[in-house]
C-alpha cells in the first residue's frame, strides 16, 4: 500500500513548505495548469460522445476520489458506494424539484445530505476494524437499495425519478457542451480540496490511523472521529457525484446501481493506485475506458473463429464485468500500487535519463 | 392471526435458515482457517449446483453418482482457489484479500452467466413424492430432505473437528499458525484442505437450493446473507455460525408474515437481515459466541 518514495538521491527538501508544497517542481505545476487549460477547449474539440466519456470520466473520478480518501488514506472499504452516490442523485432531484433551489446549490446540499446518511452507517462500524465496516456498508447497500424502491415520494419508485437540467436562479445550461465545465469545475475544486487535506494535521492523522492505528491512538489521534470522519467525507463525494450525475442524465433510476457498480468504483481506487490522488483520476478513466477497448476488441474479432466459439458480441457485458474482476486482481497481486506507481516510475526515468539504474 | 400461515412460514425459516448456518458455516471455516473474508462464498454455492445441473442433464448422469463427482469437482476448484489466488496474498494487508475475493465473486459471477445465461433452468426431480403431511401441514419432500442433509452436514463437520486427524490439525492452525507449523502440521495444506471442503460444503447447499427452487445467478445471494448470520453468531463461531443462521432464516420468515399480516410493504423479509445486522454491529459487534477481540501491545 505505501510505496517507497522514488525521489532521486540527492534532491533533498529543507524545509517544511517545500515537504508540503502541492506541486513538487514549477514544472509540474505548469503542466497541470496546462491540463485545466486544454481541458477547457475539450467540447470545442472532442465530438458529442467521447465529450460524454469525459464527463463520465469527471463523475466517477469526484466518486472514486471519496472512496480513495477512505481506502487509500484511512485503509477502511465500503461495498455501498453506489448506494450512496444514487443516494446523491436522488436527493439533489428531490430538492430541486420539490423546493425553489437551483440546481448549482442543491448539488453541494445533496454531498451533505448523503454525508449524514454515510454517517449513520459508517457509526456502528467507525469503532471497529475495517472488516466490520465492509460488511456495514454491505447492509447499506441493500437497505439503500430497498429504500430507493420502495420510497415513492423521495426516488419515484418503480418509475425512474427526472431531475433539471443545471441552473442557477434564471440562468439554465444546456447540453454536454455547457455543462462539461460545471462537471469540470467540481473535478478541480474537489481534488484540490482532497490534496490540501491530506497535507494538512486532519490529512497525516488518517494516513496514521492506516498505517498502524494503535500507534496513531497512542500518539492521541482520536481513532473513531478519523474514521467517521473519512466515511463522511467518502459519501459526500459520492453524493456530489451523484448529484453531477443526476442534472447530466436527467433521469434518475435504481437500475445498475448494484453491488457491481460498487465493485467497480473499488476497481477505479485499485486500479489508480490506493494512497494516490491523481492515481484516482488515471483509474477512473482505465476503468471508463475499458468498456470501449473491448467493444472494439470485439468488432475486431466480429466472424471470426473465437467470436463464433464464445458469442463474444452477445455477452458483452459479461465479458466486460469479467475483465475488470481480472483486472482487480491481476493489480493487486502484480501492481498493488496501481498506475500512479508506474507512472511515477516514467517520470523518475526520464528524471534521470541516461543515467537511471 | 393465521396460526396456519405463521407455522408453514416459520417451517419454511427453520428450512432455510439451516440452510444458512450450512453455508455460514462453510464461511466461518474459511475465516477460522486462513483469516480471509470470502466474499465469493455465494459463488461457491452457485457453481456447485451449476456443475452438477450440467451433469444430471446435460450428460444425464444419475442423482446417486452425480452428487459424489460434484463433491470431487469443487474439492479440487477450492484447492485450485486457494492455491492459485490467494496463496500468493499471504502476508498482504487484509483490504487486499477481501477486494481480491470480491472481485473473485464478480468474475465468477459473470462467467457463470456468461455460460449458463440468465434464465433460471429447473433442477431434475430427484424425489417421487411431492409432499409428506405432518399434523396439519403440507411440508414438501425437498424441504424435509434439505433439513436432514443439513443436519447431516453439520453433524458430519462437529465429528470432523472433534475427532478426526484432520480436524484437530485445522482448529491448530487456527489458533496458533506458528505453533501449529513446529507441531509438524504443513500450514499451506491446512489452508487448501479448508478452501476445499468450504467449497464441498458449499456445493452440497448449492444443490438443495437448487432442487427446491431451481438454478439461477440469484442463489449467490445466499453468500451475501451468510454476513448477518455469522455476525449475529460471531465471526469465528461455527456453532455460532449454525445458531446465526437459523435465527436469520426464521427472522425473514417472521418478517414476510408480519408484513403480510399487518404492514405491506412488499419485500421486507428480503431485507430484514440487513438491519438486524446494523443494529447487532451497534450493540454487540463481536456476536453471540464470537471471541472479543483484546489487544495487547
Amino acid at each position: 500500500m505505501a510505496s517507497p518514495s522514488l525521489i532521486p538521491a540527492g534532491d533533498f527538501r529543507t524545509s517544511y513548505a517545500v515537504d508540503t508544497t502541492i506541486f513538487p517542481t514549477t514544472t509540474s505545476r505548469n503542466f497541470a495548469i496546462l491540463g485545466i487549460v486544454l481541458a477547457c477547449f475539450a467540447p470545442q474539440l472532442l465530438s458529442e460522445y467521447w465529450l460524454s466519456q469525459l464527463i463520465m470520466i469527471g463523475i466517477y473520478g469526484i466518486a472514486a476520489l471519496g472512496l480513495n480518501i477512505l481506502v487509500g488514506f484511512t485503509g477502511q472499504i465500503s461495498i455501498g458506494h453506489a448506494a450512496f452516490f444514487l443516494f446523491g442523485a436522488f436527493t439533489s432531484a428531490y430538492i430541486s424539484n420539490n423546493y425553489p433551489i437551483p440546481v448549482f446549490f442543491s448539488i453541494p446540499i445533496a454531498g451533505v445530505v448523503t454525508a449524514i446518511v454515510g454517517l449513520v452507517f459508517g457509526l456502528p462500524a467507525a469503532r471497529l476494524k475495517g472488516l466490520y465496516l465492509v460488511i456495514a456498508t454491505l447492509a447499506a447497500q441493500y437497505i439503500l437499495l430497498d429504500f430507493f424502491s420502495r420510497a415513492d415520494w423521495f426516488s419515484g419508485g418503480s418509475v425512474p425519478a427526472t431531475a433539471k437540467q443545471f441552473s442557477i436562479f434564471d440562468y439554465t445550461l444546456r447540453g454536454d457542451r455547457q455543462y462539461f465545465y460545471v462537471v469540470l469545475a467540481y473535478v478541480v475544486a474537489s481534488y484540490l480540496l482532497v490534496t490540501n487535506l491530506m497535507r494538512s494535521r486532519d490529512g497525516r492523522a488518517l494516513v496514521a490511523v492506516r498505517d498502524h492505528y494503535l500507534s496513531a491512538e497512542i500518539m492521541g489521534i482520536n481513532l473513531t472521529k478519523y474514521r467517521t470522519l473519512s466515511f463522511g467525507l467518502a459519501a459526500f463525494f459520492a453524493g456530489i457525484a451523484g448529484a453531477l450525475y443526476a442534472h447530466n442524465q436527467l433521469v434518475v433510476s435504481n437500475e445498475g446501481f448494484g453491488i457491481e457498480r460498487s465493485i467497480l468504483f473499488l476497481a477505479m481506487v485499485i486500479i489508480g493506485g490506493t494512497g494516490s490522488i491523481m492515481g484516482t483520476l488515471m483509474g477512473t478513466a482505465f476503468v471508463v475506458l475499458v468498456p470501449e477497448a473491448m467493444e472494439w476488441i470485439s468488432m475486431e474479432l466480429k466472424g471470426g473463429v473465437i467470436d463464433k466459439a464464445l458469442a463474444l458480441n452477445n455477452n458483452l457485458t459479461f465479458l466486460r464485468e469479467i475483465a475488470i474482476g481480472v483486472i482487480i486482481i491481476a493489480f493487486l497481486v502484480f501492481e498493488p500500487d496501481g498506475l500512479a506507481h508506474r507512472w511515477r516510475q516514467i517520470k523518475t526515468y526520464w528524471k534521470l535519463y541516461p543515467f537511471s539504474h | 392471526m393465521n396460526t396456519q400461515f405463521l407455522l408453514q412460514l416459520l417451517v419454511n425459516g427453520l428450512v432455510v435458515g439451516t440452510l444458512y448456518g450450512v453455508v455460514a458455516m462453510s464461511f466461518v471455516l474459511i475465516y477460522k482457517a486462513t483469516q480471509v473474508v470470502n466474499f465469493a462464498q455465494g459463488e461457491l454455492l452457485l457453481i456447485g449446483a451449476w456443475v452438477c445441473w450440467t451433469l444430471l442433464t446435460k450428460y444425464q448422469v444419475p442423482f446417486w453418482l452425480g452428487m459424489p463427482m460434484t463433491l470431487v469437482f469443487m474439492f479440487a476448484f477450492g484447492i485450485l482457489v486457494q492455491v492459485v489466488i490467494l496463496r500468493p496474498l499471504i502476508g498482504e494487508p487484509i483490504i487486499s484479500v477481501i477486494m481480491v475475493t470480491i472481485a473473485l465473486s464478480a468474475v465468477f459471477q459473470a462467467a457463470l452467466k456468461w455460460i449458463y445465461g440468465v434464465n433460471p433452468q429447473p433442477f431434475p426431480r430427484v424425489f417421487t413424492s411431492q409432499s409428506v403431511t405432518i399434523g396439519s401441514l403440507q411440508i414438501q419432500t425437498v424441504y424435509v430432505m434439505s433439513l436432514v442433509v443439513s443436519v447431516a452436514m453439520m453433524i458430519g463437520m462437529a465429528w470432523f473437528f472433534k475427532v478426526s486427524k484432520w480436524g484437530l490439525a485445522m482448529r491448530a492452525t487456527a489458533f496458533n499458525q506458528q505453533v501449529a507449523q513446529s507441531l509438524g502440521i504443513s500450514v499451506k495444506t491446512v489452508f487448501a484442505m479448508a478452501w476445499a471442503i468450504s467449497a464441498m460444503v458449499s456445493a452440497v447447499a448449492g444443490v438443495v437450493v437448487a432442487v427446491v427452487n431451481g438454478v439461477s445467478s440469484g442463489l449467490s445471494i445466499y453468500g451475501i446473507k451468510v454476513f448477518p448470520a455469522v455476525i449475529l453468531g460471531g465471526l469465528d463461531s461455527i456453532g455460532g455460525a449454525v445458531v446465526g443462521g437459523i435465527i436469520i432464516g426464521l427472522l425473514e420468515n417472521f418478517a414476510q408474515f408480519i408484513d403480510s399480516e399487518y404492514l405491506h410493504w412488499g419485500n421486507l423479509y428480503e431485507v430484514a437481515p440487513f438491519y438486524v445486522l446494523i443494529i447487532i454491529l451497534m450493540i454487540k459487534p463481536y456476536g453471540l459466541f464470537g471471541t472479543k477481540d483484546i489487544e495487547r501491545v
